[in-house]
């Protein structure tokens, strides 16, 4: 049904303002989403001005930076600081990226910071994705055989293995499916861009032998067929993957069953 | 309402449907049907605007003309169905009200698919 009131927490308040001490040489301001479950006040919008000079080059540099020596109530996810754990994924200057990855200077004027778009927030900028990774569980992601293992490993030709290129990159930093439309209205049923990458990428491995099952399990008017090819999946990748033509190829091989 | 069921459940839900490819199928082949038919009804119109009554009944009823106007008929209107559906499960999320949606529309697209087979059968054979 239509909803005419907005859900709880919706609207967001003017923040705190840290003005940076004294005069600083390069200065950037950093506008970030806070949100506390522990008090019952809405969300705001915290300024930071720190000194770009006197920090590393990237989004996540000035994060833990503010962190460090502004404000170490500021929550964010971050580990492998070098784009291949996903956890910093975030809305930066309205787009969804990761923050180890984004530079400083690719944003112009101030930097808006948000959690993750359309996603429950535990806390500021983390994002709750309880419900991305128990899809990518229901997709059953690893190597499935009948055939009994062999002594050594499993053959692949060189070329059946090139098929797993633009999909093994992948790595489950959710900026894809949270900048679905389709997935912020249905992703109760909507498995959504990252996940139907990884489905695809098992779709597409030649070892596995469950191909028609899992053609099955996929093949339902919400699973798959709630992508209308909006591509903002593959606009938002920050490994520059294509979420979006691995629906297209599962697509691809539901009609090539049927025909 | 608390939900204890885990997320892995929720998501699992009642399973695939199992269906859906035809739909989609179904989407693009109607798509493509209805390029060039509409192409001609769109022509047909520019050739007789400002034709009268006599002239448009006589063009509409031979039967070759006729037989392309079902045909746009029944594409377009099996299309308009298809797009319908999408739209209506895209965004009703009561499953009540969806499925009253969902039956309307079937309502609504056979109604005036029939009506205008009627129509153009009356021009061609009556």
């Amino acid at each position: 049904m239509v909803e005419i009131a907005l859900p709880a927490n919706s609207k967001i308040d003017k923040g705190v303002v840290h003005a940076a001490e004294g005069t600083i040489a390069n200065p950037r301001t950093l506008k970030i989403y806070r949100w506390n479950p522990d008090d019952e006040a809405n969300p705001r919008v915290d300024t930071y001005t720190i000194d770009a000079d006197d920090c590393g080059p990237m989004v996540l540099d000035a994060l833990i930076k503010v962190k460090n020596e502004v404000d170490s109530t500021l929550t964010f996810r971050r580990s492998c600081r070098e784009g291949i754990c996903g956890s910093c994924a975030m809305n930066i200057d309205g787009q969804n990226t990761l923050a180890c990855t984004k530079g400083l200077e690719d944003v112009k004027g101030d930097i808006a910071i948000y959690p993750l778009p359309h996603m429950p927030v535990i806390k500021d900028l983390v994002p709750d994705l309880s419900n991305l990774y128990a899809q990518y569980e229901s997709i059953e992601p690893w190597l499935k055989t009948d055939t009994p293992t062999p002594q050594g490993e499993w053959k692949q030709s060189k070329e059946d293995r090139e098929q797993l290129d633009g999909l093994y990159e992948c790595i489950l930093c959710a900026c894809c499916s949270t900048s679905c439309p389709s997935y912020w209205w249905n992703s109760d049923k909507y498995l959504g861009p990252a996940v139907l990458l990884q489905a695809y990428r098992w779709l597409a491995d030649s070892r596995d032998e469950k191909t028609g099952e899992r053609l099955d399990d996929l093949e339902d008017p919400f699973r798959v067929y709630r992508c209308h090819t909006i591509m903002n999946c593959a606009k938002a990748c920050p490994k520059g993957l294509s979420p979006a033509k691995a629906i297209t190829e599962i697509k691809k091989m539901m009609v090539e069953r049927t025909v | 309402m608390s939900d204890m069921r885990t997320p892995l459940s929720r998501v699992r839900g009642l399973g695939s449907a199992k269906k859906g490819t035809e739909h989609f199928f179904m989407q693009r082949v109607t798509a493509l049907a209805n390029i060039p038919l509409t192409l001609f009804l769109v022509g047909a119109l520019v050739v007789h605007a400002g034709s009268d009554y006599a002239t448009m009944t006589a063009f509409l009823g031979n039967p070759f003309i006729g037989l392309i106007m079902l045909l746009l008929i029944v594409s377009a209107v099996y299309h308009m169905r298809l797009g319908l559906q999408v739209v209506i499960e895209d965004y009703v999320h009561g499953e009540a009200t969806k499925l009253l949606a969902l039956i309307a529309n079937q309502f609504f697209a056979f109604t005036i698919g029939v009506a205008c087979v009627l129509a153009v059968l009356k021009l061609v054979i009556g």
